[in-house]
């Protein structure tokens, strides 16, 4: 997850609301067809005199004494099961995609309509240190790992809908089962980067009256004028918070569903799962914003996260409180090769006055 | 071609695991699997007490087929859910949406992790050409050999009974019907008043159930 988010910072917010209620609808596509089987059927069939009475006892989770060890064997019959199957196959499943598809398509749509910000003055070649080393580090690091548990995340849910018909068996099964062991090795490796990018940033993102202003002023958008900012904008703000909250739900949920050896029920892992796919698509969604805003959508933004430095214009134009404060601290282009060439000593971290 | 369904039929059963050592027996499963299990309810209470014996219900339309992210399982021709263990990732989605607690999972690797799904066959086997193959993956193929499963075939009060869903519900209506006219023949039956008019709705819904 880069970490800029300059004018347009409002923009993963609609992205992320458009997303919310794309979500909410009810599933259009109804991948797996079918309602649900019915356990009561079932068991009918297999124990004839299931009477309703006994039915209602059974659905409540009746449960008895069995020899058998597997987890939940003395409950003879959990009905959430069913219920499980249809939220997962017909709510996060199909949500997900249009989630996605919508979030990317309202960002491409943007970009048509609006395009990218581009930087009003001429670069002065003078740069701001604006990323220590440590904090691109963690930014990469959970950036990365942020991508490929994604992705491994997606196949789990989606690639049998489309990879299995095209790859040979031998293939299909080598390839989810280093979808699903990278996806459970790396996640723990995932919540590290997270906790210490928290930690590291967390000082930076109280809201104040600067933010309200520049969410008054849609970051931008709305009215004359760039709003101020200090640091971080509203909007970068708002996406740590995001970032935090729903990156925790979905960190806590998936070292449950990671570590099955605590005796977990198979109801605590139902709701855990649903958790888990919930969070990790919804921050999916608002990830493509903020990509889109750290990169594309913003000139002189990436440079920020790549480098460490900006340049002095892009500071004025998007972070002008921040560019007062610290504007003494520029060098020249030519300075900051020669200190890059010198050693990797970037010493001064002109980055902390917020 | 025929539905394959299990029938329990609780009058029966005496919780005398009988079915679940016979499938140990005829599987050879690993250590901790247990492909059947009898669930008692009310253990001990004089006239409530009622035995079941559970396994892979081989549902018409499989929750755990449906939620399964690698699309392991296969209906067959019988109207049996077997699955591939080769594509197995044991993640356990199966475990979770189905409602008979059927699925199960040898302890295997670090943290806990899941070794690959195994659950009653109907004694079919799996898809494995090799037969000791097949044998070692999956257990007995019983049907292949025009042998039903063996839990059934075991079960010392023939309450568990397994084979054609049509033929199986048939053998239990005519034992309602037989226990109807005297219902002080089984004990259970004396407890509620009505239980023979209930048994006989019971073995029309097994028949349509059957017939579905
Ligand atoms: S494993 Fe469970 S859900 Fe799947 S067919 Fe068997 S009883 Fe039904
Ligand atoms: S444990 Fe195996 S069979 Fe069960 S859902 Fe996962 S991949 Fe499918
Ligand atoms: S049918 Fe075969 S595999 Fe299934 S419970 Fe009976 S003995 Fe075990």
């Amino acid at each position: 997850m880069k970490y800029r988010k300059r004018n347009r910072g409002w923009f993963s917010l609609v992205a992320l609301l458009l997303a919310g209620c794309l979500f909410s609808l009810p599933s259009v596509a109804q991948p797996q067809g079918g309602p649900p089987a019915d356990a009561r059927k079932e068991l009918m069939q297999t124990l004839p005199g299931t009477t309703s009475d006994y039915w209602r006892n059974v659905q409540g989770g009746v449960t008895g004494t069995t020899s058998s060890r597997s987890p939940g064997a003395e409950t003879l019959i959990m009905v959430q099961g069913e219920q499980w199957r249809n939220w997962r196959n017909h709510w996060v499943s199909p949500g997900g995609l249009i989630a996605l598809g919508g979030s990317a398509a309202g960002i491409l749509l943007f970009w048509l309509l609006v395009g990218p910000v581009k930087l009003e003055h001429p670069r002065t070649g003078r740069k701001i240190e604006r990323w220590t080393r440590m904090d691109r580090t963690i930014h990469w690091y959970v950036a990365s790992l942020f991508i490929i548990l994604g992705f491994t995340g997606l196949m789990l849910l989606y690639a049998k809908w489309f990879l299995q018909p095209i790859l040979p068996g031998g293939v299909w099964a080598a390839f989810m089962t280093a979808a699903k062991n990278i996806h459970n090795y790396l996640g723990p490796l995932f919540a590290l980067g997270l906790l210490a990018m928290i930690l590291k940033w967390i000082r930076h993102n109280a809201f104040n009256r600067v933010d309200l202003k520049w969410f008054a002023k849609g970051g931008g958008i709305v009215g004359k004028g760039h709003p101020q900012a200090g640091y971080l904008n509203g909007g970068e703000k708002v996406w740590f918070w995001i970032v935090t909250f729903v990156g925790l739900t979905v960190v806590i949920s998936g070292l449950i569903a990671d570590f099955p050896n605590f005796g977990q029920s198979r109801e605590t892992m139902q709701i855990t799962l649903l958790v888990h796919g919930i969070g990790a698509l919804i921050l999916m969604a608002a990830s493509f914003g903020h990509i889109y805003i750290g990169t594309a959508g913003t000139e002189g933004a990436f440079e920020g996260m790549k480098t460490g430095y900006v340049d002095e214009s892009w500071a004025k134009q998007h972070h002008d409180l921040w560019y007062h404060a610290v504007k003494d601290q520029a060098i020249d282009e030519a300075e900051l090769e020669a200190r890059k060439a010198g050693n990797s000593q970037t010493a001064a971290n002109p980055t902390q006055a917020s | 071609m025929a539905r394959m369904k299990f029938l329990c039929d609780s009058e029966r059963c005496i919780d005398c695991n009988g079915c679940v050592t016979a499938c140990k027996n005829a599987n050879e499963t690993e250590w901790g699997i247990q492909r059947r299990r009898v669930v008692t309810l009310d253990d001990g209470e004089i006239g409530k007490e009622v035995s079941i014996s559970v396994a892979c219900m081989h549902c018409s339309d499989a929750p755990c087929m449906a939620v399964c992210p690698t699309n392991c399982f296969y209906p067959t021709e019988d109207g049996l859910i077997l699955h591939n263990k080769d594509t197995c990732i044991g993640c356990g989605y199966c475990l979770y949406a189905c409602p008979f607690g059927a699925p199960q999972f040898p302890k295997q690797g670090a943290f806990g992790a899941r070794g690959k799904m195994d659950k009653c066959t109907f004694c079919a086997g799996g898809p494995e050409a090799d037969p000791a193959l097949e044998a070692q993956k999956y257990g007995a193929n019983r049907l292949k050999d025009g042998k039903l499963p063996l839990c059934a075939e075991m079960c010392s009060t023939k309450a568990l009974l397994a084979g054609d869903a049509q033929e199986v519900s048939d053998i239990f209506r005519e034992r309602v019907v037989y226990r109807g006219h005297r219902n002080g023949a089984w004990g259970a039956t004396q407890q509620e008043p009505g239980l023979s008019e209930l048994a006989r709705q019971a073995a029309e819904l097994a028949t349509d159930a059957a017939r579905s």
